[in-house]
């Protein structure tokens, strides 16, 4: 008459075979595949915590299967009044020690790790020279992009953070408006960015994301912030340190004009028309309205999510609202004079914008 | 004051349910209520699915979609589990420890009306402007940022409804506590009032973090105060912890009697009396205590510092003991019963496996450095649908079946059951299990669209499909309702054979006085206990049959939550500027203390049911018993 067990089996059976065929993820994104330390002894605690976990399941799978199995009605006859067993301190005793135990198993790693992860103590080290030892980066989370300061180095780039693999990387992170969550799966477990206090942490990077199918890990804001939270994407590169240091000088060098027309012609409607809010040298001070652009050449993305060529570039400057709802980014109108940006704009400003790099 | 048999008007019945103070008939209102906000919460999670089948669906743009995701979330908590868990509470507590109604019945009506205008109010943001849309958990920076007036509604909205539960919580304290029929311990009270009488004082303590939380919010957004934001010198973080004070409870509120349900199904239909009864009766205080003391592993990321961090994971580690002890306690119940899988049972066996799936996923988010990673992803949407549905829904599904013939007088059908069931429970898992790995993959929830680069794809699809059968399962169920609504056929006072407490004792449903003479209580499982020594008459009383003095019904409850309901409109449109929102706000406010105090003045003494009028009508269940009985006999040949 119950068909309930055996049907329960074949679909469990189906989803650890789906779950087995798909694989963890990808690389760029799961906390499956640990790309660096603090990543890593998260998983580790998944691990261990998954194993006491499944111990328990087994175990009450097997008193559940059994008394389902062995005390149907069917079987033990429809007239049987069962005995009216009151309890048993014994079985108490050992149904609250045993999970104790376990319990026990996992706090001492837990509280261990806590600290652990919580540990910045080194972040303001310096050496006899008076340099910090230790990267730090600021973080700020806006509606709805990062922004990421080097303030030893004096630079700052927005959308794809750079950097060194092999080092502990320190972060401070805070909100410009409403609260935002940083995240990096597969580097780390997530961290808060708060409008009222400035939160630290530190990660580390144990590859090179150029051997990443998609060249960068990918970075997520994990707090609901408004319409487009879940475009508030970006990404991470990591390089040795010896890129890094190269990319560090080249950002903090001042920046080649465009040598093409176009390009040129591109820049003049920028300076007009963007210059307010989009800073093009990183090593300025701060608008504080849009992302820094010095680098936008060398990215993987536009706006955080988009494919990087010309005509998405273009698409996304002559209306901005249809792709992340809810942006800060006027509209052409607003800045152009009330009038949309012409084709012959947006082709300029395109391809002054993927002009600006530092890599090669 | 007639029986509740006699044939009504639809008019006068409409009025009988406006001005109703019985607490069967307030099950029935919160049992309705509670069910169309279910559906309506249903109908937004399946747009939220539809929505995430496919990478980059413009099925709902991105803000609709975040306001489909606050009030699916909303709802459901609020507006549906709470309220058909209360509709249970009301149709089963009091018969359960033989009292005649509850303490208060006036405030019980109380109770219903506000929670009914408070969600009506909230659900009407979707007409007016727009739903709220920062999350049931309404996290302060991104609701004062929010535009229009969703917030209002959500804070407004829940304010009203919330007095009515924390109404409710009280009444069924007090009524547990005084009402009690003779006899009736408190180490003899069936399971499912035990697990009533925690949540209630769940309710009591844990309501007001929400209310003050919520008076701060209606303050800062319609008032000019301050109090979280962050350019004024005000903290948001609080919100957090205001929220989550609550909101941890909440869980155990609606989880508890849960648990009790389950408790009293496992007993039935084992034929067996709870094993360690009183474990579980511990455990329910201990998970009730400790519920309090574990807010913040919500806010592990937020930035408490490691010392807090590591406190609150070892606290909530702790709870996993007595929700362990409880499950073995059920597993031992069932171990050499007498197992009859009826659909209550049904729901009952599933429900271990789905929620220690739920429990165990806890215990690792509990793991404050492994929670990093969770948090906020789809592991943890996983995990507490696998708490609630698994654990709530499951046993809000399977107190419909068990309770239904004691709140309505007939059976559900059981063979439409069954397929309800199974439709139910393995679109739960389909939906639900695959959401473990999302959330490990990388995705983080309440986002309303995910690229196809992202690996998501497969997974999403599947959890869609999982939903969907859980759609079909929800309307077959409905379909069984107006089925079994339209048959009518009658059944006795313990359709299910193997009751064991005094509810089943008494006919289904019961008269408007309940017991006609008080029952006296000689052990737990009262009516198991006269059963099993062969009582015929079904009871022993604890009284001669006298006169009963019953309290009358009352238009006032309904008034005084419409005058807060429209008072409400005045306080949000205030903000406006329009010049009609300062006196509708008084207005309202006029109409809402102007009914206490004629309440308050007008002396309202009730009414005696006389002991010729209770030996009148006891014929008539007789007779109506013996033709069931006749019915029987006859239909089986």
């Amino acid at each position: 008459m119950m068909k309930g067990p055996k049907k329960w089996r074949l679909f469990a059976l189906m989803t650890a075979l789906l779950v087995f065929l798909s694989g963890c993820g990808r690389e760029e994104i799961s906390t499956l595949i640990p790309a660096g330390k603090v990543a890593q002894d998260q998983f580790n605690l998944l691990i261990l915590s998954s194993i006491v976990m499944l111990f328990v399941i087994v175990v009450v799978t097997i008193i559940y299967v059994l008394a389902i199995v062995k005390f149907r009605r069917s079987k033990v006859g429809e007239d049987m009044i069962p005995e009216q067993v009151e309890g048993s301190a014994r079985l108490e005793f050992i149904w609250t020690a045993i999970p104790i135990v376990l319990l026990l198993i996992l706090a001492v790693p837990t509280v261990y790790s806590t600290f652990d992860l919580a540990d910045v103590t080194a972040m303001d080290a310096q050496n006899e020279d008076g340099v910090a030892e230790n990267l730090t980066v600021n973080v700020t989370g806006k509606l709805y992009w990062w922004e990421f300061e080097y303030p030893e180095q004096e630079i700052r780039t927005a959308q794809e953070l750079v950097v060194p693999t092999g080092e502990r990387v320190y972060f401070n992170l805070i909100a410009a408006d409403v609260k935002h969550s940083f995240w990096i799966p597969s580097v780390g477990g997530k961290l808060d960015v708060n409008p009222e206090n400035v939160n630290t942490f530190y990660l580390e990077f144990d590859k090179e994301s150029s051997e990443l199918e998609e060249g960068v890990y990918f970075g997520k804001c994990a707090e609901l912030c408004g319409p487009s939270h879940a475009l508030m994407d970006f990404k991470v590169k990591t390089l040795n340190r010896e890129d890094f240091d190269a990319w560090v000088a080249a950002m903090q060098e001042e920046q080649a004009a465009p040598t093409e027309t176009l390009a040129q012609e591109g820049q003049e409607i920028f300076e007009q028309s963007c210059i307010s809010c989009h800073a093009v040298n990183s090593a300025g001070a701060p608008t504080g309205f849009g992302p820094n652009l010095t680098t936008f050449g060398d990215r993987t993305t536009i706006a955080g999510f988009m494919e990087h060529d010309e005509e998405t570039l273009k698409n996304w400057i002559a209306d901005p609202q249809q792709y992340k709802p809810g942006n800060l980014m006027p509209a052409p109108e607003e800045i152009n004079n009330g009038e949309p940006f012409s084709d012959q704009e947006l082709d300029a400003l395109a391809a002054y914008l993927m002009s600006l790099k530092v890599e090669e | 004051m007639s029986s509740n048999s006699q044939k009504k008007g639809f008019g006068a019945t409409i009025w009988d349910y406006l001005t109703t103070v019985d607490h069967k008939k307030i099950a029935i209102l919160y049992l309705i209520s509670g069910g169309f906000f279910f559906l309506v919460g249903g109908v937004e999670a399946m747009m939220i699915r539809i929505q995430l089948m496919k990478a980059g669906n413009d099925f709902l743009s991105a803000g609709t979609y975040n306001e489909v995701l606050t009030m699916h979330g909303t709802t459901m908590i609020f507006l549906a589990a709470m309220p058909i868990l209360l509709a249970f509470m009301n149709a089963v507590s009091p018969l359960q420890i033989g009292a005649r109604d509850v303490a208060f019945p006036f405030l019980n009506s109380l109770g219903f009306w506000l929670f009914f205008f408070g969600g009506i109010f909230l659900n009407l943001s979707w007409f007016l402007g727009g739903a709220p849309d920062a999350g049931w958990t309404n996290y302060a920076s991104l609701a004062l940022a929010s535009e229009g007036h969703g917030i209002d509604f959500y804070s407004l909205g829940l304010t009203i409804s919330g007095f009515g539960t924390l109404i409710a919580g009280i009444n069924f304290l007090v009524t547990i506590i005084n009402m009690r029929a003779p006899g009736m311990t408190y180490m003899r009270m069936p399971l499912f009032t035990w697990t009533t009488f925690v949540a209630s004082a769940l309710i009591l303590l844990a309501f007001p973090p929400l209310t003050v939380g919520i008076f701060f919010m209606v303050f800062d957004r319609l008032f000019g105060a301050n109090f979280f934001d962050v350019t004024m010198g005000g903290n948001t973080i609080i919100w957090e912890h205001f929220f989550w004070i609550f909101g941890h409870p909440e869980v155990y509120i609606l989880i508890l009697p849960a648990f009790g349900i389950f408790s009293e199904i496992f007993a039935i239909f084992s034929r067996k009396r709870l094993f360690g009864y009183t474990a579980l009766v511990f455990a329910t205080i201990l998970i009730g205590f400790y519920g309090f003391m574990v807010w913040a592993h919500h806010m592990f990321t937020v930035g408490l510092g490691p010392t807090a961090n590591a406190v609150f994971a070892l606290a909530t580690m702790i709870i996993a003991v007595p929700t362990g002890i409880k499950i073995f306690n059920w597993l031992l119940t069932i171990w050499g019963g007498n197992i009859s899988f009826t659909v209550p049972m049904i729901y009952a066996v599933a429900f271990i496996p789905s929620f220690v799936a739920g429990g165990v996923t806890g215990v690792m988010q509990a793991i404050a450095p492994l929670d990093y990673q969770l948090h906020d992803s789809y592991f943890i949407v996983a995990h507490f649908h696998y708490v609630i549905v698994g654990g709530v829904v499951l046993a809000i599904l399977a107190g419909t079946h068990l309770y239904w013939p004691k709140m309505f007088g007939t059976m559900l059908s059981e063979k439409l059951g069954k397929w309800t069931f199974w439709f139910f429970f393995i679109g739960f898992h389909l939906t639900f299990f695959i959401q473990h790995f999302l959330g490990l993959m990388g995705m983080p929830r309440r986002v309303y669209t995910f690229g196809a680069d992202q690996g998501w794809d497969l997974f999403n699809a599947i959890s869609s499909a999982g939903a969907l059968l859980m759609a079909i399962g929800i309307l077959i169920l409905l379909v069984n309702v107006v089925m079994t609504v339209m048959k009518g056929e009658r059944v006795g006072n313990d359709p299910w054979g193997d009751g064991r407490t005094l509810e089943w004792a008494i006919p289904s449903p019961p008269p408007f006085y309940n017991f006609a003479q008080t029952p006296l209580v000689r052990g737990l499982d009262p009516y198991w206990i006269e059963k099993m020594e062969g009582n015929k008459e079904g009871m022993v009383y604890a009284e001669p049959l006298g006169d009963i003095h019953m309290p009358n019904g009352s238009f006032i409850p309904f008034v005084i939550s419409l005058g807060m309901f429209i008072a409400a409109f005045g306080a949000m449109y205030h903000t406006d500027g329009h010049a009609w929102a300062l006196p509708v706000l008084i207005g309202g406010l006029a109409i809402t203390f102007g009914s206490m105090l004629v309440r308050s003045l007008k002396d309202d003494l009730g009414f005696h049911v006389t002991k010729e009028e209770l030996i009148a009508d006891n014929e008539r269940i007789q007779r109506e018993a013996r033709a069931l009985e006749g019915g029987k006999k006859g239909g089986l040949k």
